[in-house]
């Protein structure tokens, strides 16, 4: 069973004559880290919130960890299951101190106090935000921010992560530690990630790819080839990784080199 | 020289003060278009608050047009016309019920006749790539992100400035939206003669658009210089926590591995040429024996 299956799902909202997202089929193992792109409005952050029920499908059926989420009775398991990150840090945290922002998930759980700090104290630490349990949180930079309210879910021990642009309003420096913070909990913890994004390198390493476009998935194939197809790229409103472009202009030019996603893979083949 | 900053320093009053900006002396001309970076909290926003007169500097003098705008006899307002400044998420501040009204906002505050904020109203829509008749009666709210990026940059342009200045104004719009908000930029400042000063941490976009970057640290200005020439400086914008352009970094990774090729470059086409170059030169060398 996988842990993330969606069959035929389709989703209105009220005000909008056209569905959000139609024809929806997806399955996702544990452990994927799976990317998903598309334009505005394609239904990525729809699609994020189906799966832990901030929305029900309106047609077929969301299903996590076997449970279907259009269930009541399965609400509040899912949402243990799935935590979601969203775009602005600022409105994720809530409490004065960090331990507290984090220790909100487990306290809702009704755990021991020993249990809450120990899972505290972890999540802290897998994202390298160890000693910072009493900082005010808004003294925090928009990275560090962030990577508390990826704390937060962590503590709640989710299977699976959905970020919705978890970097657009982060400094090169705060990318950088949020995206690294999100592999090492895929690959040390592994915890499933999906990471929705408008920035085509932070995905290059996922393991797939979904490219969105008017509430439906066009393509669900790894990164190298999405990004090395023009025509499926330029139909989407999405753009290349510069390495990616710059090969491909280097192909053209008639020199022989294999496909390549980064700048660093783009060195290796050259030289 | 349109603007310029002399020694200013300028300092947050807070419970613990804050030095945001430490001796800078800046001079801008008209015409050229500036790309401002540095990190978070290096003072980038500060200075732009600065140049249109929302803040006045702790010490020093910013003259616009040779007058110092902090003087008694100035009128704030004059430099706040000429330098229109676009914040982080412009959108955020939309609030009237249509989008024509939303953009006759500040044209209004001029005190100008309706003729005059109906004729701009209609001039910075088409500027922004909107159309008027289609976009006019409809409410701001219900726009894309990227329209709505648009509508709030059309309201700052019907008030007509010599300056823009634009803070991170790519932030959180799709790979579309942003590549329309960079041409509609460059359209500006090509074909309008606009000073645009953009904020940004995408070197990209700086190395595409800009003739000049600004690079900021701790309140003070680190590195001025055309992007060929600040770009170079790899190890030291590293240690601001600074970006290169994707295409420099590729660069400097072959020189590192022994291929002669120029580092600065920021577009594709030159990138390939210089690389298909230097690999034929190598080529060449190998069959002579040479390396």
């Amino acid at each position: 069973m996988s842990l993330i299956e969606l069959n035929n799902v389709e989703f209105s909202y009220e005000e909008q004559a056209e569905p959000a997202l139609t024809g929806i089929d997806l399955e996702v193992e544990k452990g994927e880290f799976v990317g998903i792109v598309g334009g505005n409005g394609s239904g990525k952050s729809t699609l994020a919130k189906l799966l832990n029920v901030l929305l029900v499908p309106g047609r077929g059926e969301v299903k996590i960890d076997g449970m279907l989420t259009s269930d009541p009775e399965n609400t509040w398991n899912i949402r243990q299951k799935v935590g979601l990150v969203f775009q602005n840090p600022d409105n994720q945290l809530v409490a004065t101190m960090v331990e507290d922002d984090v220790a909100f998930g487990p306290e809702n759980l009704a755990l021991p106090s020993a249990e809450i700090r120990k899972r505290v104290d972890d999540a802290l630490e897998m994202v390298g935000m160890e000693g910072y349990q009493s900082h005010p949180p808004h003294k925090l930079s928009g990275g560090q921010k962030q990577r508390v309210a990826i704390a937060g879910i962590i503590a709640m021990l989710p299977d699976c992560l959905v970020l919705d642009e978890p970097t657009a309003m982060l400094d090169p420096l705060g990318r950088q530690e949020v995206l690294n913070t999100v592999r090492s909990l895929n690959y040390s913890e592994d915890i499933t990630v999906i990471y929705i994004t408008h920035f085509m390198e932070e995905v290059v390493a996922a393991d797939r790819v979904l490219v969105m476009k008017d509430g439906r998935i066009i393509k669900n194939a790894p990164p190298d080839e999405i990004f090395t197809d023009p025509e499926l790229i330029s139909e989407s409103g999405l753009e290349v990784p510069p390495a990616v472009e710059l090969a491909a202009e280097l192909r053209a030019a008639g020199l022989d080199i294999p496909q390549v996603l980064t700048p660093e893979g783009l060195v290796d083949v050259l030289c | 020289m349109l603007i310029e900053m002399k020694d200013i320093t300028h300092i947050y009053e807070l419970e613990e003060p804050v030095t945001a900006l430490k001796d800078i002396n800046l001079t801008i001309d008209s015409g050229e278009f500036i790309g401002l970076v540095g990190h978070t909290g290096s003072g980038k926003s500060t200075l732009a608050q600065l140049l249109n007169g929302l803040i006045e500097p702790s010490e020093g003098t910013v003259y616009y047009n040779g007058q110092d705008i902090f003087a008694e006899s100035y009128n704030l307002k004059d430099v706040r016309e000429k330098v229109g400044l676009v914040f982080q998420y412009p959108e955020h501040q939309l609030f009237e019920e249509t989008v024509a009204d939303d953009i006759a906002f500040g044209p209004k505050n001029l005190g100008l006749d309706e003729e005059e904020i109906n004729k701009r109203v209609q001039r910075s829509l088409d500027l922004v790539g909107l159309d008027y008749e289609e976009y006019k009666d409809r409410s701001p709210f219900n726009l894309s992100g990227g329209q709505q990026r648009r509508v709030a940059i059309a309201g700052v342009l019907a008030l007509e400035p010599e300056v823009l200045i634009l803070d991170e104004p790519s932030a959180a719009l799709d790979p579309t939206g942003r590549r329309k908000l960079l041409s509609l930029l460059e359209d500006l400042h090509q074909n309008m003669g606009l000073t645009i000063i953009l904020i940004t941490h995408r070197m990209e976009q700086v190395a595409r658009l800009a003739s000049r970057v600004v690079v900021m640290d701790n309140g003070r200005i680190a590195l001025d210089g055309p992007p060929e020439r600040v770009f170079q400086n790899q190890e030291y914008l590293q240690e601001l926590s600074l970006d290169l352009p994707a295409l420099t970094m590729i660069l400097n990774r072959l020189n590192e591995r022994g291929l002669d090729v120029r580092k600065d470059i920021f577009t594709l086409e030159e990138a390939r040429d210089e690389i298909m170059t230097a690999l034929s030169r190598r080529t060449v060398d190998k069959e002579k024996g040479l390396c």
